[in-house]
């Protein structure tokens, strides 16, 4: 499936109306100057050689070059990679927790005004353009409170935290939550989520209407079971039936929901990050389009691509190692 | 006409919420088709021009409504027509995946077999795929512009059409009326349009509904890293981008008039989306 999606924006990028250099160079470019920059994207070859140098330099982790600078847009995504990475696990974690939690308040208030409050929220969760919600917040917590950051990933006044350092032995995973505590620095820790805050809770509240309905249909189809009934009539709380007993059933579909919200949770990760200038694949795109720089947005994308296949076989894993019932 | 729209309005509010909720989005998107159709003759100021002698930034007051823009254009004004773009992208492109994905399911799925898999392979890795992304990559190549806004969204949401009809077709083929018409010598095209198509026309309407809703999301997304329509157009999406560098003038004016129009209109088709699937699924929902 990821060779389809990369053959696809392969011949996407060179079959659409529009050479890519001279789309780049725009008009003003002599053709020297255009056979020149194709010789050196190696764009002048024919097009199946072209795949196959992209496919083997793909298994290399080679992206090819940049057409604004020449430089690695491997190494580009690399480095802009982890910062999405954060945000995307953040909001991830946002969305599932809250939506579970509303969710479930839903289904014991069911056809009560709490429970089609519950169902308006989700409802325009999904109607709301997720940049739309970065701004307000940035307005009201960020400019008007000043309870939180509004831009950028960590304070330009404070070195990023560097990751593990023993001697000369050196370890970071460019997440700067785990970084700042593999340095064992608690302010730079703080101050990291404080800077995540945001950006996490536009894109986590705009992905949890989708929990809140799920847990929801899910909890009210799992109250209504034997087992829930025979735990009430065991004399136990209903805290206890609705979280330990119910809840732990009508946890799965919740988790395939988490796989298959990877998918929408990056196309809004890459708003966000426009949003709150979060210097990650998303804003390396946007940056990207503005520079004309077709080989990298073709990386770009494809590392999407292969982002979402695993975090989907990850989930797979994940449901066939909760429920015994499926077997590999 | 109206006279005949009265009875059904009424027999959908028996329906109970499914129908409340229809009429009600209908009631959103009907307001600001025609709020946006009658614009030129209602906006108190010319919404494209510069002013000779701006207010800039000004507070919403009675002079101005919804308060002036960075440039002193009336931001009401550009709300009141800032409608068209969104509303232009969203028909166009649900009529690219109509025209595209209706036929395209309908005889991938009856054909079954090769055809069937290889269109099916190509459309799940565009569905596993960051919509958002893929429109992005597709709208950067194309160019700015309704028409390349209107491509690569369809592209993206292509698949959603195919993958329904693709279910439906695959149940409603087994069923004896249509082995019936074969046995009788109905042609595949007859089988196709007259027995099969109208039993799928209830899901094209609800994905097509919700389809909508997602169009003009996209579209705001789009417009708002730069992938719009020129700057001279009144948009939401547009003033919304715009209005980010205000942001810090705290000029909340500026953005918070057109966002709410995004989603009013969003909301309206996910509403609309919502009242339909559960009118025509009553299983799906409880």
């Amino acid at each position: 499936m990821i060779l389809i999606l990369l053959t696809m924006v392969f011949l996407l990028i060179r079959v659409l109306p529009g050479d890519p250099v001279l789309l780049h160079l725009e008009k003003h470019a002599t053709p020297a100057a255009v056979a020149q920059m194709r010789h050196q994207l190696g764009l002048d070859k024919p097009l199946w050689a072209q795949y196959f140098d992209y496919l083997f330099g793909l298994f290399r982790g080679d992206l090819g070059k940049s057409m604004q600078d020449y430089s690695s847009v491997g190494q580009q995504i690399f480095s802009a990679f982890p910062a999405t990475l954060e945000l995307a696990m953040f909001s991830m974690v946002i969305a599932a927790a809250l939506g579970i939690v509303i969710g479930v308040q839903a289904s014991k208030a069911y056809n009560k005004p709490q429970d089609h409050v519950i169902r308006i929220f989700g409802i325009v969760t999904y109607a709301i353009p997720v940049f739309f919600l970065g701004m307000i917040l940035q307005l009201t917590l960020g400019l008007g409170l000043h309870w939180f950051p509004v831009g950028q990933r960590f304070n330009p006044m404070v070195q990023a935290p560097l990751g593990l350092n023993v001697g000369s032995f050196h370890f970071s995973t460019g997440l700067y939550t785990v970084d700042s505590l593999l340095e064992g620095n608690i302010f730079k820790f703080i101050e990291s989520l404080r800077y995540l805050f945001l950006p996490s809770l536009t894109l986590g509240l705009v992905l949890s209407g989708v929990f809140v309905r799920l847990t929801r249909s899910n909890m009210l189809e799992t109250l209504r079971l034997d087992f829930v009934t025979a735990a009430r009539a065991r004399g136990l709380g209903e805290n206890k039936v609705t979280y330990s007993y119910a809840l732990r059933n009508a946890f799965l579909p919740v988790l395939t929901m988490v796989g298959l919200q990877f998918a929408a949770l990056l196309g809004g990760a890459v708003l966000t990050e426009t949003t709150f200038s979060w210097p990650g694949l998303g804003t390396y795109i946007v940056d990207r389009i503005n520079f004309r720089d077709y080989t990298a947005i073709q990386g770009a994308v494809i590392v999407f691509g292969i982002f979402v296949s695993i975090v989907s076989l990850a989930v797979d894993l994940l449901y066939a190692y909760l429920d015994p019932r499926i077997r590999l | 006409m109206l006279s005949s729209i009265l009875p059904g309005l009424s027999t959908l509010a028996k329906r109970g919420l499914a129908g409340w909720l229809i009429i009600i989005g209908a009631i959103f998107v009907a307001a600001i088709v025609v709020m946006t159709a009658i614009s030129p003759w209602i906006v108190p100021y010319n919404p494209t021009e510069i002013p000779s002698s701006p207010k800039i930034l000004a507070q919403p007051s009675t002079q101005h409504l919804f308060g002036t823009n960075d440039l002193g254009q009336d931001v009401f004004s550009r709300v009141l027509s800032g409608g068209g773009v969104m509303l232009q992208v969203s028909i166009l492109s649900v009529i690219v995946c109509l025209a595209i994905g209706v036929p395209l399911g309908l005889f991938a799925s009856y054909a079954g077999g090769a055809t069937d898999r290889v269109v099916g392979l190509l459309m799940d890795s565009i569905y596993a795929f960051p919509g958002l992304v893929l429109a992005i990559a597709i709208a950067a190549m194309l160019g700015r512009g309704v028409v390349n806004m209107a491509l690569s969204i369809a592209v993206v949401y292509i698949p959603s059409y195919f993958r329904v009809i693709r279910s439906q077709v695959l149940s409603i083929k087994e069923m004896s009326y249509i082995e019936a018409a074969n046995a009788v010598g109905a042609k595949n095209r007859t089988i196709l349009t007259r027995y099969i198509l109208p039993n799928i026309v209830p899901s094209i309407v609800v994905v097509a509904t919700v389809n909508f809703a997602d169009a003009i999301l996209t579209a705001a997304g789009l417009t708002f890293i730069g992938l719009g329509v020129p700057v001279t157009i009144p948009d939401w999406g547009q003033d919304l981008t715009n209005g980010q560098r205000l942001l810090t003038s705290g000029a909340w004016w500026v953005i918070t008039f057109p966002g709410i129009m995004i989603i009013l209109l969003a909301l309206g088709f996910t509403l609309m989306g919502e009242g339909l699937s559960e009118t025509l699924n009553p299983r799906l929902e409880q």
